[in-house]
């Protein structure tokens, strides 16, 4: 796939942006704040980052990987997928529907190309991301492996398991993420279980850590994933500390963690897609 | 006891099977380059050493971390990797059910998870390390296969057999040291059931260590004039419904036998094989919702009523009920 220009990455934005409100809406639920607030990571990735096959192979042999381990932000995931061409921008409409590939929170058992493991019960992709950057090693495979967390998930004791073993270990072929919104469903991070430093966390565990400041300006996006890729074969797991806005590009759901999980009515709707241009036309 | 008896099958020698598990494991790795280790922190409990010592460049020690252990070994599949994980069963199942539930079964996963320290005859470590629900919870999980072998040469066989087998296992073995009884040569058959002894007034289906606590158990009815068929069932899942119903037909009546709770283990699967099939009374030998305690395994097994003896009541009281 081309690179595409900072302009022309905010523009695939927009419109991920309003797949996403209108898949939600369509059924009436899913996780709209979160999606909106890790849409410019995800386009970066997809769209200009990784080196990525759309013929879906599940063992990704020489292409690099992606896991989401906060599988509730799915529909920003089957946006993405979908506009890069693992299939049809039109099954996006069957979205936690009955008979859809697409499930309420990813999974295999349908077949939908682009998905190497289920996810949705928290803590559980950073360990699933190990393993594939391990086995990559293995097959003399130098591409990476991507994966992103939650900062409310970081509650979950397997992920220290997991950061642990990496540094450990010595997977330098991996670069993780957390979405450091502040936001969980029952408030904000520092009132239901405050996660201090996560920075001082992962360093004290063996990581290198950048900090992405501007999760949602597509430039800073862009130079932090350069930064991490630098860091990769220096014998030390890489994390992406990712500041984002929970609902951001929407004024009435940015910076709440109210529109974790609670779809738009249609007025909300109507006002939401009212911000968001149509750059590549809605399925 | 044994002695005296007329057995159908005899031993010469007596080994965990756990040590038929790591040496079954080392050929695997011989076997397929694609095989590869985990293991919690209990390699020499689970003896995976030698694996270890083989390849070292595809075995990974994974600490005191059974959560992690599992999810990655999800993720090696991606990339082709047969990861077998090995942990105590306890720690293989109650304390990752999640991870194994999304990760590796509902993911689709080819992972093998082998379990030792299984059930009572774990002995004096007592009852936190003596799982007796593992079978029950692994064989709910969809797209999963349990397999429990009955001896040494069995574990081995059935390591080797899940290296061409494709989709998730639970492989379970034990401690103790056991007769070695079934031929170190045999070709294990994931699903079938192994006809042990022929026999008509009563079935026997038995798994793992109890299959031979039912071989003792077939020559002590013999003695009394009582025809049992021992029929061992390695596989829990998926079952072998034919061989059960065909012995069934046969004899009229069963006794289930198994070193787990009785809810959720193998006589429950049977129950409803017959309850579907071919109503017919089944007595179960196996724990009744209790949990197990320090002592030697043979203690544990007689005072849990686990042994020949217990197996012998059983028949005689489903043959009653006939």
């Amino acid at each position: 796939m081309e690179k595409q220009s900072s302009d022309q990455l905010k523009k695939i934005c927009s419109q991920v942006r309003r797949d996403c409100l209108r898949m939600v809406h369509a059924v009436q639920s899913g996780h709209p704040g979160a999606a909106l607030g890790l849409t410019e990571y995800f386009v970066a990735l997809y769209f200009n980052e990784m080196e990525h096959n759309k013929n879906f192979d599940m063992n990704g042999k020489n292409e690099d990987l992606f896991f989401l381990s906060n599988g509730h932000v799915s529909a920003l995931w089957y946006s993405v997928l979908a506009r890069t061409g693992y299939f049809s921008t039109e099954e996006l409409a069957t979205f936690r529907k009955i008979n859809s590939r697409l499930q309420g929170h990813p999974a295999t058992e349908e077949g939908l190309p682009g998905v190497r493991i289920a996810s949705g019960s928290l803590g559980q992709g950073l360990s699933v991301a190990i393993g594939a950057a391990q086995a990559k090693k293995l097959n003399q495979d130098e591409r990476l492996v991507y994966v992103m967390m939650g900062d409310g998930e970081q509650q979950e004791g397997q992920v220290w398991e997991a950061a642990m073993y990496a540094a450990h270990h010595k997977v330098d072929n991996l670069i993780a993420a957390i979405d450091y919104n502040g936001q969980q469903i029952d408030g904000p991070t520092v009132k239901v279980m405050d996660l201090l430093s996560l920075k001082a966390k992962y360093e004290a565990f063996g990581w290198d850590v950048i900090e992405i400041q501007k999760g949602n300006e597509m430039e800073a996006v862009l130079e932090g994933l350069a930064q991490a890729k630098a860091l990769t074969g220096k014998g030390k797991p890489i994390l992406i500390l990712l500041y984002t806005e929970m609902g951001y590009g929407v004024d009435f759901m940015v910076g709440t963690h109210k529109w974790h999980g609670v779809a738009p009515n249609d007025e909300q709707l109507e006002n939401a897609l009212g911000q968001l241009e149509e750059t590549l036309g809605d399925y | 006891m044994e002695k005296t008896l007329d057995l159908k099958y005899t031993y010469t020698e007596k080994k965990d099977t756990r040590s038929g598990f790591g040496d079954g494991f080392l050929e695997a790795g011989r076997k397929n380059p694609n095989v590869v280790g985990l293991c919690a922190d209990l390699i020499g409990s689970l003896k995976m050493g030698a694996f270890q010592k083989a390849f070292p460049e595809r075995f990974f020690q994974v600490g005191i971390a059974e959560a992690n252990m599992i999810g990655l070994a999800a993720g090696m599949t991606i990339g082709g990797k047969i990861p077998f994980t090995g942990t105590f069963a306890n720690f293989s199942t109650g304390r990752v059910y999640d991870q194994i539930r999304q990760s590796v079964a509902y993911s689709e996963k080819n992972v093998k998870i082998c379990a030792s320290h299984a059930g009572l005859t774990l002995g004096e470590d007592g009852a936190t390390h003596q799982i007796l629900e593992d079978v029950g919870m692994m064989k709910m999980v969809p797209h999963m296969t349990v397999i429990v072998p009955c001896d040494y040469n069995q574990t081995k066989a059935a390591t080797l057999a899940l290296v061409d087998h494709v989709g998730p296992a639970y492989l379970r073995f034990g401690r103790p040291s056991w007769p070695i009884f079934t031929p170190a040569d045999q070709n294990f058959e994931i699903g079938k059931a192994v006809k042990m002894i022929e026999g008509k007034d009563v079935s026997i289906f038995a798994t793992g260590h109890l299959v031979w606590e039912a071989i003792v158990a077939e020559a002590m009815l013999r003695e009394e004039g009582i025809s049992a068929e021992v029929i061992n069932i390695h596989t829990i899942k998926p079952l072998d419904e034919t061989a059960i119903l065909e012995s069934v037909a046969k004899s009229g009546c069963a006794v289930s036998a198994e070193e787990h709770q009785v809810n959720g283990g193998l006589g429950d699967s049977i129950a409803q094989v017959f309850a579907k099939n071919h109503p017919a009374p089944l007595e179960y030998v196996g724990v009744n919702d209790s949990f197990g305690e320090s002592g030697t395994p043979a203690q544990l097994l007689e005072k849990y009523g686990l042994n020949a003896e217990n197996i012998v009541k059983a028949a005689k009281k489903a043959i009653a009920r006939k």
